[in-house]
Parts: C-alpha cells; sequence; structure tokens
C-alpha cells in the first residue's frame, strides 16, 4: 500500500479543517504517516490518531521556524525517506507550496499546486487560467508531492484509530547555511472570523466602501462569512493586504461570494470566479462584475449592505 | 568605492489577461499568441532599477540583466525590459524547451544563470512573485534550491546594505522580517513599488543595447531533461470550464436588501 506522507507546519492546539481534509485525502490514497513542524499537543496528537495517522514524524532541530523555508524542505525529504512515502500532501498556502517546490528538487519529484481532488491513482484535479480550465495532472515521477486547496473534500475520521508512534528526524546541519534568517515576527491579530481560504462564505468590499468597512463587517458577521477585499481597498490601507482577494491576493471557492463596491477587474475576478455562488452590489450597472454574478443589485452599498443585515437578523428573531 | 551589483531579472512573456486565454495541442499547453511581459515582473525590474541607482546606476559599473527562456516571441518580454532600463537581455530559446514544467524550468533557467555568472556570479536574482499564466509560484523556489542560495521570497520591501539583504515578508498570521547575504535569490509582490513606464528616451536607447540568444547546447542542458519529455508532471486532459453568465440583475427601489435576503434563503445560503 502507498504510504502517504502529510506534512502539517506548526499545527498549534488544534488542526485546523484543512490539515483534517489532508489526512482524509490521505487515507483514500493510501497509508497516512504525517511530518510535523512545532510542538505536539495531546489533542492534536489524538486527533491525527483519529484521523488514521500511523506513524508522526518530528525534527529532530527545534529552530525550522528560524529560517524561511529552505532547512524546512530539508526536514521534509528526511521525512520522506524515513516514511518510504510515494505521496507527500501539503496545504496549498504560499509557504507550503515554496516547501514544496524545494522538496521536489531535492526529491527529483513533480510538484503539482493548486490541487482540488486526488483520484486514487494519483491524478490531481485543478484548475488553472484564473478558473477558466480545469485540468487533470500527474507526476510522472516516483514520488508526488501535492499541495492541495482548502474546501476539496468532507474531512472524516477513520474507522478505526490508531496511536501513532512518534519518530525523530535529523534535520541535516548544513540545511540552515544557505536560507534566510528570520530576524522579526510581527504576530497579526486574529479577527474571531472564519479564514479566508476556507470560508464557506465571503462578503468582499472594494473602492466603493469609501473607507469604511462597517456595512461590510455587519453583513459578514449577520452571515458567519470572511472578509474579503480588493486591491484599491487594501492598497488605500482600509483593511490588511492579508484580505485581498484576486491574481496577487487570495484565491476563494466559497459557495457564497457578495461583492460590495467592486468593479470586477480581471485581476480581482481570478480570485473569485469559482465561487459556487456570486452576488454583487454596485452603483454602477457597467461594472464588469455584473458580467458573471448570479444576483446583481444596481444601489448603493450603504443602503443595500445594512438592509439586507437587518433582515437576516430579523429572520433569524 | 562600493562593491557593484550584478543582477539578473526574470523576464517572463506570458498571455495578455484582458484576452481569452488557452490550453492548444497536445500538451495542453498555453496558447501565447497574444502575450506581453508578465505584469508582475515589472515589479522585480523596478527593484533592480532601484537598486542599482542606488549605487550610481551602470555608470558606476552597476548592470541588470533581463533573462528571458521562451519561444521566439518571448524576446519582446526582454525589448521590453531593456526600454523600462535593463542594461542588456538574455533570450534562452529552444525548441527543447517547449511544454516544460516548473521543475524543467527551473533547470534551464538555472543553467542559464551559472552560464551568465561564469566570469562574475550574479549578486542578486530577481524575479516576480508569480507567472500571471502558471501562477505556481514554484520556480523562484526551486531555482534557489538548485543553485543552493538563500531564498527571500514574497518579499513586499528590500533594503540592501553592504552585501546584507533585509525584506518584508507579508504572511497570513504574522509579517516577517527577513535577512539575506548576497549571493541571494528574491521574489517581490506587487506591493514592493510602482514600476516605471518606457519613455521615449528609454525606448530609443534599448534599440542599441544587445539581447544575446542562448540556446540549450550553450548553457550545457541536455534536452531530454526539459521540454515535455523532460518534466515531472504531465497535463494529461484539459476541460474549459463554461463561462459564467450573468444572471439576475435589479436596480434598487429601496428593498434590495430585502430582496437579496429572499434570494439567499431561495439558494440555501442562509
Ligand atoms: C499586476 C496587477 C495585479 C493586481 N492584483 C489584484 C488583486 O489581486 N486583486 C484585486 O482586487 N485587484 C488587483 N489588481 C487591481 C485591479 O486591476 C483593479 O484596479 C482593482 O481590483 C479595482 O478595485 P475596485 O474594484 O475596488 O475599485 P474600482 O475599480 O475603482 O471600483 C470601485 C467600484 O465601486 C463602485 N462604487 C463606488 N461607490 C459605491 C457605493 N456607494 N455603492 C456601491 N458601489 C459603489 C463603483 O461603481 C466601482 O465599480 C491588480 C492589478 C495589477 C496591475
Amino acid at each position: 500500500m502507498a504510504k502517504v506522507l502529510v506534512f502539517i507546519d506548526n499545527p498549534g492546539q488544534a488542526l485546523k479543517k484543512a490539515s483534517l481534509e489532508l489526512l482524509t485525502i490521505a487515507r483514500y490514497l493510501g497509508e497516512p504517516a504525517v511530518a510535523l513542524i512545532g510542538e505536539l499537543h495531546d489533542d492534536v496528537a489524538a486527533t491525527l490518531g483519529a484521523y488514521g495517522a500511523q506513524m508522526l514524524y518530528r525534527p529532530s532541530a527545534a529552530d525550522l521556524d528560524d529560517y524561511l523555508v529552505g532547512p524546512k524542505a530539508s526536514y521534509l525529504a528526511a521525512a520522506v525517506h524515513a516514511a518510504d512515502a510515494t505521496v507527500v500532501l501539503t496545504e496549498n498556502s504560499a509557504e507550503a507550496r515554496e516547501i514544496a517546490a524545494r522538496l521536489g528538487i531535492k526529491l527529483g519529484a513533480g510538484v503539482i499546486t493548486d490541487v482540488v481532488a486526488v483520484d486514487a491513482d494519483g491524478t490531481a484535479h485543478k484548475s488553472v487560467l484564473a478558473g477558466s480550465y480545469i485540468t487533470t495532472a500527474k507526476a510522472t515521477t516516483p514520488v508526488a508531492v501535492l499541495t492541495v486547496k482548502a474546501n476539496s473534500i468532507t474531512p472524516e475520521p477513520a474507522v478505526t484509530g490508531t496511536a501513532p508512534a512518534t519518530v525523530t528526524v535529523e534535520v541535516p546541519e548544513t540545511a540552515p547555511a544557505a536560507s534566510a534568517r528570520i530576524t522579526a515576527r510581527n504576530e497579526k491579530a486574529a479577527s474571531g472570523r472564519p479564514e479566508l481560504t476556507e470560508a464557506r462564505i465571503v462578503v468582499a468590499g472594494g473602492r466603493g466602501v469609501d473607507g469604511n468597512f462597517g456595512p461590510v463587517e455587519d453583513l459578514a458577521d449577520a452571515l458567519g462569512a470572511a472578509i474579503g477585499a480588493s486591491r484599491a481597498a487594501t492598497d488605500a490601507g482600509w483593511i490588511g493586504h492579508d484580505a485581498q482577494i484576486g491574481q496577487t491576493g487570495k484565491t476563494v471557492s466559497p459557495q457564497l461570494y457578495i461583492s460590495a463596491g467592486i468593479s470586477g477587474a480581471i485581476q480581482q475576478k481570478a480570485g473569485m470566479q469559482t465561487a459556487t455562488v456570486i452576488v454583487a452590489v454596485n452603483k454602477d450597472a457597467e461594472s464588469p462584475i455584473f458580467e458573471i454574478a448570479d444576483f446583481g443589485i444596481v444601489g448603493d452599498l450603504f443602503t443595500v449592505l445594512p438592509q439586507a443585515t437587518e433582515e437576516i437578523k430579523k429572520r433569524r428573531g | 568605492m562600493e562593491e557593484t551589483l550584478k543582477i539578473i531579472v526574470l523576464v517572463k512573456h506570458v498571455p495578455d489577461a484582458q484576452f481569452d486565454r488557452h490550453l492548444t495541442g497536445a500538451g495542453n499547453t498555453t496558447d501565447r499568441s497574444e502575450s506581453i511581459l508578465s505584469e508582475l515582473d515589472e515589479y522585480a525590474l523596478e527593484a533592480a532599477l532601484q537598486l542599482i541607482e542606488a549605487r550610481g546606476g551602470e555608470a558606476a559599473g552597476n548592470r541588470v540583466i533581463a533573462l528571458s527562456m521562451g519561444p521566439a516571441g518571448a524576446v519582446n518580454a526582454v525589448k521590453k525590459s531593456l526600454q523600462i532600463g535593463a542594461s542588456e537581455g538574455v533570450h534562452l530559446s529552444d525548441d527543447a524547451l517547449a511544454g516544460s514544467d516548473a521543475a524543467a524550468t527551473s533547470l534551464a533557467l538555472a543553467a542559464a544563470i551559472r552560464h551568465l555568472g561564469a566570469d562574475t556570479p550574479a549578486d542578486l536574482i530577481l524575479t516576480g512573485m508569480a507567472s500571471t499564466d502558471g501562477e505556481t509560484s514554484l520556480v523562484p523556489a526551486q531555482l534557489a534550491e538548485r543553485l543552493d542560495l538563500p531564498q527571500v521570497t514574497f518579499a513586499s520591501s528590500l533594503e540592501l546594505d553592504g552585501a546584507t539583504l533585509t525584506a518584508r515578508r507579508d504572511g497570513d498570521a504574522h509579517a516577517d522580517t527577513v535577512e539575506a547575504t548576497l549571493p541571494a535569490l528574491v521574489s517581490v509582490t506587487d506591493q514592493i513599488n510602482d514600476p516605471r513606464y518606457p519613455n521615449f528616451k528609454g525606448i530609443m536607447a534599448a534599440k542599441k543595447k544587445t539581447i544575446t540568444t542562448l540556446s540549450l547546447a550553450d548553457i550545457g542542458v541536455d534536452p531530454a531533461h526539459v521540454g515535455r519529455s523532460g518534466s515531472w508532471t504531465a497535463v494529461e486532459s484539459a476541460e474549459a470550464r463554461p463561462a459564467r453568465t450573468a444572471g439576475t440583475i435589479i436596480t434598487d427601489e429601496g428593498d434590495a436588501g430585502i430582496k437579496l435576503v429572499e434570494f439567499l434563503a431561495a439558494q440555501k445560503l442562509l
């Protein structure tokens, strides 16, 4: 049976949904093992067992977070050898993709990014050219490295859980030599809202909010949604850059995307046009966003959004 | 006197996203008929120019080399880079390169960079954060791995003090300050600067600049290691997604917020 190694970078106190998805896919492809960086909390260890992890690998070095990517890739390569894995699964974040990139070179392994589904034979499905094509691709090498987007599968625990053994993997000492060092880290405050790339609903605001994200936030909170933004809004400093959706921001595929005061430039559409349902609120009937909206409202977001928020609250009693 | 800088900027010729983009042929590769210099590479070019200008520019012996790998048309990306201000251009072009995935691309680019560094190695390799067609962001990290260079990717600011490079990298949970020693590989985001446009003077000056064409033989790469056959991944099928069409559009008559909620309820999205 194929050995599948799931890479989880600093799980913290509890596993993210995206990690549970990776474990579920791993079980479907073969026998799952986990390569971890960072502290292993009891709850996390128990969940990894419940999701069928047969082995847990941890690095011999504790300073991997002090460097940018290189040493993490070296550790992961060593873990792949230790696990004798033929498939490696990671999340699709910028950093995970870069670790996958370097791992691919170290192992002579094909890397496929932005994966949304994997067949039992390793064929990966992904969307390309800003969601205008769906492709299938396969690694032609003995080992395949896949970075999988969040919301690709419904996570399910294994029928029979395990109590995985923990093995320490030696990180090559040369690894940090040619690496950039992280000299300062500023943690960002957690918003309490769902994570943007994982959210089922996203409410996004653009230049049209004119510095006031209040109506967008209120609607998002009424819907339990994450908040997104166009580049015009992030460039103006009205909201953090990490909220940017689009070609140079995040790609989201939620069930519902509400676009408010965003014109719908091609670079913005690139990040949201695979949403299942798109709603647009914009004053200008000529805005390109209306070409792809399932429900479009030509109107002022400062009246439409608060009215919708009130109505949702009323219906919920 | 300060040391001079030799910077190689990778520039890619990509399909213009303003038009419909297509995959063609047996390998489902991107149709490049209406292509431009990848907008995201303009930020890398600008960053390179700012770094050398701070050290006296070309007059002081600093150089910015624009390097593009791609079919015949890709030379246009190099030309545009020269118009913007690069000192010289290099076009790596070989039929055997067609259909290369990130691994094969990084193999060829690494060999080209070594070739260009035979006399004086480059101090800095600069790239955009992603190509606007492949969008994988794999190539910069794979190049760093192949060249055994520190990678400073997704830099949203960049400073150089002697041989020490300091950059800011904006992540989801945290923003980091990153430090590396030259030589290094850096990819920059679109937050880093405002790229300049080519002006008349630049366009005229570009005509006098050299563009060197390199083949795989020139850089010592076996054609079997690149292209579709040398790639480590294969695209097996591609299906155009039906274009999204417009749905219902209403004009607010005072009750659009309520209609919006009715729509969401009907779609079972509440
Ligand atoms: C290399 C590159 C990368 C880029 N990457 C991205 C990216 O990742 N994401 C991104 O978003 N953009 C990106 N852009 C920028 C993109 O081209 C657009 O400039 C940007 O998306 C515009 O943002 P906007 O729609 O908020 O602003 P605008 O285009 O100015 O649109 C604002 C809209 O708000 C409407 N409006 C104003 N007031 C109201 C009101 N009270 N109620 C309702 N509607 C109102 C207006 O009618 C208008 O349609 C990129 C550009 C480049 C060159």
